[in-house]
């Protein structure tokens, strides 16, 4: 998605009203969010909005003048999606699955993340069983569908390394181990990352 | 009286995630970068700790030991690759910011009346619209980035600012250095010309 480097634009103040909105809808994405809401968007702090030309027209929020947390992209039906840096703060808050170590360096180059990276023994897809959403084994506990977002970590890290939306069910991806599963992710190093949001 | 806040005052659950300081990437991701050498003397001086849990001979053959050897020659080979690229890179942009000129010219607009303009800035990896602004809140004075025909872009400040706006940008701007700020007074230069055209 944002594999060129960015330019910053101005950043532009929200309404509340549309601070409301997106709070709202940063929820309904991602409810295991809700205990943190309160410092993911403080009340007393103002969002704000930025521009960016990425594959597609993206607009990124930012607080605190200069931390970013999610982006959204100008597409229908792309979720709302946090940057990675939001990611590194609150993990246990999105869903993830895991690549094996040799596929880190094919996505961090901006790869489409391809199932077999996700079937083999260093990969992790989600394991459907009773109890909370994250295991405790850091797995899933529910197959996550198509047009869902998604945080990917790596074989032998602690950090998440990219997120985007499933092109592909977590189901199918067993089923058939092969094909794409998340295509144009946010990840480290690419244009977003290193963007300038001072 | 104290303020006291309604509710409950929770505790921060952040997760506070150090970030490289040379390609600023969580530092277990520096082997993707391509600066792992500076990545590596970054991290050791900064956190011994993690370089170790990181970079420690048994980690990294516990790194590599899921990988074919087939997956590691590759491996290694782009890593070869985008460090030598990084290093290329490294070299243009040095080679660029010592050949590279900012220019602070005065121009007489009418009898009396300057504006000061500098153009080059950008080459040094400054953003010429913040920095328009920065001058023209230091000189209290109107500053903006201009088109100019030759299809670059400049600052125009209001006023004759030009002995001022060098000290100002080799204290502000600390990647140009002196030896590459050079003045053109456009009022002499006009003279020059036209004397010349005149003499001839
Ligand atoms: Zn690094």
């Amino acid at each position: 998605m944002f594999k060129k480097d960015l330019t910053p634009s101005p950043k532009q103040k929200l309404k509340s009203s549309i601070q409301r909105s997106l709070r709202q809808n940063l929820l309904s994405t991602y409810p295991l969010l809700t205990p943190y809401i309160d410092e993911v968007l403080p009340k007393k702090s103002s969002l704000l909005s930025m521009k960016l030309q990425g594959v597609e027209r993206a607009t990124l929020y930012i607080i605190d003048d200069s931390t970013p947390l999610f982006y959204e992209v100008d597409k229908a039906d792309v979720p709302l999606l946090p940057h990675l840096k939001l990611v590194h703060r609150f993990p246990q808050a999105f869903p993830t699955i895991r690549i094996d170590r040799g596929a880190i360096r094919f996505v961090l180059s901006g790869a489409t993340l391809m199932a077999p990276g996700l079937t083999s023994a260093g990969g992790r897809l989600p394991d459907p069983k009773e109890g909370p959403e994250r295991a405790e084994d850091g797995h899933w506990t529910r197959e996550l569908k198509k047009g869902e977002p998604v945080v990917v970590m790596a074989e032998g890290k602690e950090e998440a390394c990219a997120v985007g939306m499933l092109v592909a069910g977590t189901e199918e991806v067993k089923k058939n181990g092969k094909g794409p599963v998340v295509e144009d992710a946010h990840y480290l190093g690419d244009g977003l990352w290193k963007l300038n949001t001072e | 009286m104290a303020d006291v806040e309604s509710g409950e005052v929770l505790e921060p659950q952040s997760r506070h995630v150090v970030y490289c300081g040379v390609c600023t990437m969580p530092p277990e991701y520096c082997e993707y970068g391509g600066t792992v050498k500076k990545c590596q003397e970054w991290l050791e001086k900064n956190h011994p700790d993690m370089y170790i849990r990181i970079w420690s001979p048994e980690a990294l053959a516990a790194a590599t030991a899921s990988l074919s050897i087939e997956a590691q020659k590759r491996a290694a080979k782009d890593a070869q690759k985008k460090a030598a690229k990084a290093e290329a890179a490294e070299k243009k942009e040095a080679d660029k910011i010592a050949h590279s000129i900012v220019t602070i010219k005065r121009i007489e607009r009418n009898k009396r009346k300057y504006v000061t303009s500098v153009s080059g800035l950008e080459a040094f990896g400054y953003e010429l619209k913040k920095v328009a602004k920065d001058f023209g809140k230091k000189f209290a004075t109107g500053s903006s980035v201009t088109k100019v025909p030759s299809g670059g872009e400049e600052i125009v400040v209001q006023g004759d600012v030009s002995d001022e706006i060098e000290e100002f940008i080799l204290e502000k701007y600390k990647d140009v250095p002196e030896d590459n700020i050079e003045f053109v007074d456009d009022k002499k230069a006009k003279k020059a010309a036209a004397a010349a055209a005149g003499g001839s």
